[in-house]
């Protein structure tokens, strides 16, 4: 084997006096692509930011070395740095949106670094920059070059960034996280192109990622972050199959693969969350948590040993391990069987539309012309049994916030109606008495924001058993410890502030406060998109868990379609503000499939690669396409029929009312059935 | 874009307009008869309706605006009750010598308080900035008829060819006016400059911080590209907007400055106006003021608009 392109010796990076990583060895060869997978907290991205020389000014290293094809970043200067970065080293940032300056035009960034360094003139950049966008497969190059980056969509900003990486052709190329901001379809597009371009130019990459399925199928050797120390480092296909960490067991075990239910397969969540890292444990940093840990493993750190050729593990029990006679999966909560229940109607929604209305110029005042409106949610019906669970699946603008909002009456419905039991709901919360109020409660997606910061968790908790219950006294302060401890956290709890919570703690208080009033319903709103894999797990098991005791519906509201399927008994998809399909979630992965649902599907990381994937962006809701809102980038339109007629409601012999012109019996025929899994 | 300056220039008409009809209110509700203060308190009550005729004051307080107005608009300001003098040329010399002073401030202040600003914003933390951001607090909190004193006293008594009187005959070109410049220039400098480079200053932290900025750096650009091409513009639209609204508040600093150094600007003129009960005087000078903080705000929008793509170019 050569020398290594990027060689990582006990590098120790720390912020102040807090340790970030703590004796990292990792090595990355020539073309190779090399994935880092962490949860937040883990140190993922301090390393990405300490192999670019661009830690923040707080951030030192304070040990080892960092080599690139034999010279020590760590010790070089910014002048020296400065003579690198662009040109072998490049990063592929997170957050496409506030990467891009928004006041210089998208061809003038890419230009300015070539006319800087290569000596180029103003027209020779220029032409190369547009050549570098039609690289990253960018359609109409010119017109984005002279386009401003808040004309781009994230897809687009993120393709740009790409150029921008590989345009002076580097030997390393550091992706921090790529693809976590954009949808899933345009995630899946991203990523096969990212691939292809790493094979055309021959650059190894480092590939940050927090999600496991993202870095599966495109890396050939994957290394698991936790908690600042290298815990796994082995072939990316001999990790997913036998994980020797209990760690790297335990996230694997948190994600729901595609099919898996909730009643067959239930997720084991891990217990407890990342040490902070003022208070890392003395022994192994995933002691805590870990099913397996004994005294040795509270006191004393583990080596880091190559347990298998190229397969290195952090742990003192990995021969056990290895040999099966110990096993490092987290115990799963027992949950109660799901209780048969009769499929009474508790929600319905009738021909539901959700407008907002836009301003109109003073010439259309004058001429008297209709206020426009941006239609978000167009013609919804949907039922809901009691008890039941209900996922809805979409992207970012198919309108599923609108419609979560419209049922508790956040967003007013503009047409349509919607029923609870057999009473109409007026659209405006304000106009909902209160016993309704109760009835209906919502989840949000960002607990950061969802719970005031200066009211105690226990004054959160009693606005609703006081306001809509009544509450008072002794039976209001033994119902918030009776939330709390539904919610698994202790009842201490109730004193802290929100300040003093992680995210999946702040989760569980927003959801036992959704729970306090006894709701009928329950709107959750993307609740586990913002938290972190291990933790994510947990809270699914939580919703679930509570759902049955509580014997409420719920409507689980998320763009990430695996999740959705664990958890939901029906699962209706939603784009362009209208449903696509409609089905049991059983029947979810086997075809036929409405075309949008088939890419989404496709789309999952780590379902492999195969499969359709859209072209395009999502259409303008203020401008829908005409006939079937999907047809400007369904892989299987039929043409003129598709542009210009409504599809009709099909059913297919699964079960499942899909929202298109083909026939279920083309759709099986032209879709793929699922691999089988294990 | 079109539409926009458009929609601007509605706004500004309409601000004008609804000022113009405030300033005539409060001239109304002003305690004080100017037929007292012109005749002097001896004189008797038929030589006071008289002079009230005379003035038009006796017409209703509606039929008095619209009168007012429409003269003013037709360039006819009116004489001054004071001293029988044409308002118009006599404001309008005003304004001259206090456009002189202001530029002059203006065109010293605003690029000295960016580049403190930036620099400071630069090296926040270190030496420098602590230097800027305490300097700047002081004489922010200095008033500035404080400021002048002072400059007074030390400036115009070392170096004699610095007029500690800045009294010079109103029309006076500006190369002859310069040395009484200087000092009241500087004063009204002190100030903007605090001002400014404070929020400068806090533009290009906040913009360091920007993840765009990490991208421009990894392209290797040297530090004065990131700086001049990245930082600056998008830390300075802020900026802009406060500079433009300083212009308001440089008038009515020049009141005070204008009084201490004796310059004959339009806010000794205000004041002069005041004084006597001058109203129709009163009304142009404040008529003229609002009409420039209007077009000052006007050109900041627009400036802002320029180095916002955003606003600029829709989506």
């Amino acid at each position: 084997m050569s020398a290594p392109l990027l060689e990582l010796r006990r590098l120790s990076v720390a912020y102040g006096g807090l340790t970030a990583l703590r004796e990292i060895d990792l090595s990355l060869q020539t073309g190779e692509t090399l994935g880092l997978v962490g949860e937040s907290g883990s140190g993922k991205t301090t390393l990405a930011l300490a192999v670019m020389g661009y830690l923040p000014p707080e951030g030192r290293v304070t040990g080892g070395e960092i080599r690139l094809a034999g010279r020590d970043l760590a010790a070089a200067t910014r002048a020296e740095l400065r003579a690198i970065w662009g040109i072998e080293l490049a990063l592929v940032p997170q957050d496409p949106f506030t990467s891009l300056n928004p006041a210089l035009k998208i061809g003038a960034q890419l230009a300015e670094g070539l006319r800087l360094h290569r000596g180029l003139t103003r027209a020779e950049a220029q032409a190369r920059a547009i050549e570098s966008l039609r690289e990253v497969r960018l359609p109409d190059a010119e017109r984005l070059a002279a386009a401003y980056p808040h004309q781009l969509s994230g897809g687009q900003q993120q393709r740009v960034l790409l150029a921008l990486a590989l345009s002076a052709r580097p030997r390393l190329l550091v992706l921090d996280e790529p693809t976590t901001a954009l949808d899933v379809t345009t995630e899946a597009t991203v990523l096969d192109l990212v691939r292809d371009l790493l094979a055309e130019t021959g650059a190894a990459a480092l590939y940050v990622s927090h999600n496991l399925g993202v870095v599966a199928g495109r890396t050939q050797r994957t290394a698991v972050l936790y908690a600042s120390e290298l815990v796994e480092d082995a072939p990316t296909a001999e990790l997913f199959q036998r994980p020797l960490h209990p760690y790297t067991r335990g996230l694997l075990d948190s994600l729901p693969r595609p099919g898996q239910r909730r009643a067959a397969q239930p997720l084991a969540g891990m217990a407890g969350r990342i040490p902070p890292l003022n208070d890392l444990p003395p022994g192994c940093v995933f002691a805590p948590r870990c099913p397996l840990a004994n005294e040795q493993c509270h006191a004393e750190r583990p080596p880091l040993e190559e347990a298998q050729p190229g397969h290195r593990v952090r742990c003192h029990r990995w021969p056990e391990i290895l040999a099966g006679t110990a096993d490092p999966a987290q115990p799963l909560t027992a949950t109660a069987p799901a209780l048969a229940r009769a499929a009474e109607p508790l929600l319905q929604l009738e021909d539901v539309t959700v407008a907002y209305p836009l301003r109109r110029t003073l010439a259309e005042v004058l001429a008297g012309q209709p206020r426009p409106a941006v239609q978000a949610v167009a013609g919804v019906d949907l039922q809901l049994g009691k008890g039941r669970t209900l996922g809805i699946v979409g992207e970012s603008g198919s309108g599923k916030t609108s419609l979560a909002r419209a049922i508790v009456g956040l967003a007013p419905h503009s047409g349509g109606e919607i029923h609870l039991l057999d009473l109409a709901l007026p659209p405006d919360v304000q106009q909902r008495a209160r016993p309704l109020l109760a009835q209906l409660q919502m989840v949000f997606q960002n607990p950061e924001e969802a719970l005031n910061p200066y009211l105690t968790i226990g004054e959160s908790l009693s606005r609703p058993l006081v306001n809509l219950l009544g509450l008072r006294g002794p039976a209001l302060a033994a119902r918030i410890n009776e939330l709390l401890e539904a919610v698994r956290l202790p009842a201490e709890y109730a004193a802290r502030r929100p300040g003093q919570l992680s995210g999946g703690e702040k989760q569980r208080v927003a959801i036992a406060r959704a729970f306090a009033a006894r709701p009928e319903l329950l709107v959750a709103d993307e609740p586990v998109s913002a938290l972190d894999v291990s933790v994510q797990a947990s809270i699914l098991n939580l919703l679930h868990r509570l759902q049955d005791e509580q014997g409420a519906a719920t409507i689980f509201i998320s763009h990430d379609i695996a999740v959705v399927a664990y958890l939901a008994d029906d699962v209706a998809v939603m784009y362009l503000g209208r449903l696509m399909q409609t089905g049991p979630a059983a029947a979810l992965f086997k075809p036929p499939h409405h075309p949008y649902t088939e890419a989404l599907l496709a789309a999952i990381p780590g379902g492999g690669a195969a499969g359709v994937r859209l072209a395009g962006e999502i259409p303008s809701a203020l401008h829908p396409p005409s006939g079937c809102p999907f047809h400007t980038r369904c892989p299987h339109s039929l043409g003129e029929l598709c542009e210009t007629e409504t599809p009709p409601w099909q059913a297919t012999a699964n079960g499942k009312q899909i929202f298109c012109h083909i026939p279920p019996a083309d759709l099986l025929a032209l879709q793929p059935r699922p691999e089988a899994r294990p | 874009m079109f539409a926009y300056l458009l929609r601007r220039l509605g706004f500004l008409l309409l601000t004008v307009v609804l000022t113009s009809l405030l300033v005539f209110l409060i001239a109304q509700v002003l305690p004080g008869d100017v037929c007292r203060v012109i005749l002097g308190r001896e004189a008797g009550a038929a030589r006071l309706a008289e002079c009230r005729a005379d003035l038009g004051l006796d017409e209703p307080a509606a039929v008095r605006y619209l009168t007012w107005l429409a003269d003013f608009l037709r360039g006819d300001w009116g004489e001054s009750y004071a001293t029988g003098e044409p308002i118009r040329e006599w404001v309008l010399g005003r304004v001259r010598m206090s456009i002189m002073l202001a530029g002059v401030a203006f065109v010293v202040a605003v690029p000295l308080a960016v580049g403190l600003g930036a620099l400071a914003g630069l090296l926040h933390g270190k030496w420098p900035d602590t230097l800027i951001s305490i300097g700047s607090l002081a004489v922010v909190g200095l008033p500035e008829f404080v400021t002048a004193i002072v400059l007074i006293q030390f400036a115009a008594f070392r170096f004699p060819w610095l007029p500690a009187s800045s009294a010079i005959p109103v029309g006076t070109p500006f190369r002859e006016a310069l040395p009484a410049l200087i000092l009241p220039a500087l004063t009204a400098t002190l100030v903007l400059l605090a001002y400014i480079a404070r929020l400068t200053r806090a533009g290009v932290v906040e913009e360091l911080r920007q993840n765009y900025v990490r991208t421009a750096e990894l392209k290797s650009l040297p530090r004065w590209a990131v700086l001049l091409r990245h930082v600056l513009p998008n830390a300075l639209l802020p900026t802009i907007t406060v500079i433009a609204i300083s212009t308001g508040w440089l008038v009515s600093g020049l009141v005070v400055i204008e009084n201490v150094f004796n310059y004959p600007g339009l806010g000794r003129l205000l004041v002069f106006a005041i004084d006597r009960r001058d109203l129709p005087t009163l009304q142009a000078i404040v008529m003229v003021t609002v009409v420039a903080f209007a077009l000052a705000n006007l050109a900041a929008d627009l400036l802002y608009a320029a180095l916002n793509p955003r606003i600029r170019v829709g989506e």
